[in-house]
């Protein structure tokens, strides 16, 4: 018989209840929602293309990542070489394809080398320490990061792959932190910042007003490091500088180079900082960045200071000298002040990024959406007006065509509808403007699974079937069918959903769950009111 | 009362005997689509193509030419503007910069500095080469794979020969809608490849229905000719082509005209994709079926082997 048992249809209407629980948080105002709903019941969170907001890619800068490592072994080897080992070598360096190399004079020296220089292959860190680092026992993941291979008197060292990456995961890792930081500091509500793929990170900022300045304190590195400047300096562009010297562009004069020095003993490193405030200074009123550093760095700052008063030291952010002051006396406090011509904005920003630290690597941004606020509005609205009169016009068009039966299939339709929304809701998805199209096509689609039941119905009642028959094998018979036509589509929204990203994915999402929530109307609730009225009425014919 | 129909109640069009014509002009169109393809192009938006775009408000009705000129003063090199939506909307496209990620971002320092503080900015995107590439090859394989995934369902589902005409059906869909992205030159980015899939699984839903039916059909009328037997399956189902089309066009014209700018090229797409596919359901994979051959093999499954004990 056609009727549905009591335990089969106190679940359908609870299914459909729930959906309309679900849902309801959407339909009411924030006030009355705060007020009189339990917590569990969410409205749909709005995406960045709703709410407004700006989402930006980020890609770990892998050539200078390598670049970098490359130059801090060959830092290392020179150091082991000359003063743990103390052979003499010959042409230790960075050589095309990533391979750093170094030729030791006497063979009967190779021997010797080869255990300390082994130690080098291992990655030591994790933190950019270095040999440091490894000295003083901080514990690194341990990979092995570099191959030695030696040929007579020539030793050379080649990345391993996944020693490499393991160091740019830990590196990604850190990086997350670091962002967070940031980010926090602007006072925004829920970032989210997560990695990607293998060398790139996510960051969703929802409803910042300023993307310029979220832009601008991701892509710092913050990398500050305090160089003596070298005895000479270069007299026209593009000059080689002398040997332990490296050369910046200087911000202050931008056509003019500037050379500092590179030995360890000239140079004291940002990571030692503990704080860094925006300020003004008392002279001349313009913005500074005042900085502290902590013990270690206060000493080696005071003693860099101390023995080499009257000379020009540069004070490099990023590979750009900011501001080359001449030290006029010891500075032992362990605290000082950058200067540079910087704009009030800009040095809040530097004491910002200089906070959190300095990334261990470089990133470049790869991607970057942003939506105003205003835009967000009008797609909300623009979303809504065409939800609502998408739905009024199949409502109208189903009456129309079925009358009746068009009342039934528009009560699907609603449950099918508040199903929806409300396991949406229940999810915690994300609502996107692709995703609101979805819901107004599987809107315009859902109807396919009520004519084709009702069709079929049709037309056993005309190949001379009784009423209760025709539904009967009507409804039995279209499902076949509903099931085959709405795989497909869903086919399609799987495929959609693993390529999507974004806005794409909240179309895939609700295309999708759109068409699980069909097929169940049809088969359950669809069927439940038609039985609800064939019991009711007792037809004599199907008005179809 | 009598009842409105616009519905025919019991048709016997003859759509076979169309299928030929029907059938060289979807194949003249398809090439043509594909000469278009690579003669002209697609208008790629800088999902695929990479570059900035910026969306702008201005305060009063914008005047694009003035607007133009300020930017060409810039020197950003291929630089497009068009009205978007409303008179004071304007979409702003710039190619990428050389000198990497930071020339993008003084690109759009100097943008706003030239317009001044009196416009507002809605939107801006910046999607560089190496994403844009990665895109562009990812939406393809994702339509291939689409086109893979439901040929190897339909195939488990009904026989090779069936398989086989969706697949061409589908494909006959895809072609048609890069060749009118060729012809009106509509920014193609990421929503549009989104709709191509929605497209490619409505449009197997349409084909899928009638299969369906000729299956059927030929299980129950072994005496009738293919030929019969498709015609009579086509002219069951047209009163449920019509009703899922519409409703379908209903809801897609309620987005198309009320959804907002930013869907407009996206419902465009599902819309013409309808539309297309309604076509190539009835004229194109159902006649199919004819050069390949459909037959069900036996022993045939019972009638009703889809019962759901409900």
């Amino acid at each position: 018989m056609f009727q549905l048992s009591k335990w089969k249809t106190i679940p359908i209407l609870l299914t459909v209840l729930f959906g309309v629980i679900f849902s309801s948080p959407n339909l009411v105002s924030k006030d009355i929602r705060q007020a009189y709903f339990p917590e569990f019941l969410n409205p749909l969170v709005k995406g960045l293309d709703l709410q407004g907001g700006t989402h930006v890619v980020l890609e770990v800068d892998g050539k200078k990542f390598k670049s970098e490592l490359l130059k801090q072994l060959v830092g290392d080897l020179r150091h082991r070489l000359r003063n743990v080992v103390k052979v003499r070598y010959t042409g230790l360096g960075v050589k095309p394809g990533n391979v750093v190399s170094v030729t030791i004079k006497n063979l009967s020296d190779v021997e010797k080398v080869l255990p300390e220089l082994r130690k080098l292959t291992i990655d030591n860190s994790g933190s950019g320490f270095g040999d440091i680092g490894q000295s003083m026992g901080f514990g690194g993941p341990g990979a092995n990061l570099y191959d030695m291979t030696v040929e007579g008197n020539k030793i050379s060292f080649t990345f391993v792959d996944a020693g490499l990456n393991a160091k740019i995961g830990s590196a990604i890792k850190a990086i997350v932190k670091i962002l967070g930081d940031r980010i926090n500091s602007l006072g925004t509500t829920e970032p989210t910042i997560q990695r990607q793929g293998v060398d790139r990170i996510l960051v969703q900022v929802p409803g910042l007003q300023n993307s310029q300045r979220l832009i601008s304190i991701l892509g710092q590195t913050a990398k500050l490091k305090f160089q003596l400047a070298c005895d000479t300096q270069p007299t026209g562009p593009n000059q080689r500088p002398p040997l332990d010297c490296e050369a910046w562009p200087q911000k202050e004069y931008p056509t003019q180079n500037m050379w500092v020095q590179t030995s360890r003993k000239a140079v004291v490193s940002g990571e030692h900082l503990v704080d860094a405030q925006p300020a003004f200074d008392q002279r001349d009123g313009q913005p500074i960045v005042t900085f502290r550093f902590n013990t270690k760095g206060g000493v080696e700052f005071g003693d860099l200071t101390r023995k080499n008063v009257g000379r020009q030291f540069a004070i490099v952010l990023d590979g750009v000298v900011m501001s080359a002051p001449v030290i006029q006396t010891a500075i032992l406090g362990g605290s000082g002040q950058i200067s540079g011509r910087f704009t009030v904005p800009e040095a809040n920003d530097l004491a910002l990024v200089l906070r959190s630290g300095a990334l261990p690597a470089e990133l470049t941004i790869v991607e970057q959406r942003s939506v105003g606020p205003s835009l967000g509005k009008d797609s909300v609205s623009a979303g809504l007006n065409a939800s609502i009169i998408g739905l009024i016009a199949i409502l109208a068009f189903m009456l129309v065509s079925y009358r009746l039966f068009g009342v039934f299939a528009n009560l699907a339709l609603i449950a099918n509808l508040f199903l929806l929304v409300g396991i949406l809701s229940a999810l915690g998805a994300t609502l996107t403007l692709p995703g609101i199209a979805g819901i107004v096509l599987t809107m315009g689609m859902a109807v396919d699974s009520n004519v084709l039941v009702f069709e079929r119905i049709r037309e056993e009642s005309r190949a001379g079937r009784g009423p209760l028959n025709s539904i009967e094998i009507g409804f039995q018979r279209a499902l076949a069918t509903i099931l085959d036509a709405n795989i497909t589509t869903f086919i399609a929204a799987v495929v959609l959903f693993g390529l999507g990203s974004g806005p794409i994915k909240g179309f895939a999402v609700t295309l999708g769950l759109g068409i699980l929530t069909t097929v169940f109307t049809a088969f359950t609730f669809n069927r439940l009111i038609v039985a609800f009225w064939v019991a009711k009425k007792r037809p004599k014919t199907v008005p179809l | 009362m009598t009842r409105f129909r616009f519905l025919p109640d019991d048709t016997n069009i003859g759509f076979m005997q169309y299928a030929k014509i029907a059938g060289m002009i979807s194949a003249v169109m398809c090439v043509a689509s594909v000469v278009l393809f690579f003669a002209i192009g697609l208008n790629l938006g800088i999902d695929f193509k990479g570059g900035t775009l910026v969306e702008i408000r201005t305060e009063q009705k914008a005047d694009i030419g003035s607007l133009r000129s300020k930017i060409s003063t810039l020197k950003l090199g291929d630089v497009e503007l068009q009205s978007f939506g409303s008179d004071r909307d304007v979409l702003i496209r710039i190619e990428t910069q050389e000198g990497g990620e930071k020339q993008q971002r003084k690109a759009i320092e100097r943008i706003r500095t030239v317009l001044g503080d009196t416009v507002e900015y809605r939107r801006v995107e910046v999607v560089g080469p190496k994403v844009s590439g990665e895109l562009a090859r990812e939406g393809t394989i994702a339509v291939i794979v689409a086109i893979l995934a439901v040929m190897v369902y339909i195939w488990f589902r009904f026989e090779w020969q069936f398989a086989i005409g969706a697949v061409l059906s589908l494909s006959h869909d895809v072609l048609l809608t890069i060749g009118i992205f060729a012809i009106l030159q509509i920014g193609f980015g990421l929503p549009i490849i989104a709709a191509i899939l929605t497209i490619v699984g409505y449009s197997l839903n349409d084909t899928v229905v009638v299969y369906d039916r000729v299956r059927e059909n030929l299980r129950k009328f072994k005496k009738k000719s293919l030929h019969e037997v498709i015609d009579m399956s086509l002219n069951q189902m047209l009163r449920r082509t019509i009703l899922t089309s519409v409703s379908t066009l209903l809801a897609l014209g309620a987005l198309y005209s009320f959804g907002g700018e930013v869907l407009r090229g996206f419902t465009f797409t599902m819309i013409w994709g309808v539309v297309v596919g309604t076509y190539s359901s009835i004229f194109i994979a159902a006649p199919l079926l004819l050069f390949t051959g459909a037959r069900i093999s036996e022993p045939v499954k019972p009638e009703g082997e889809a019962e759901e004990p409900v």
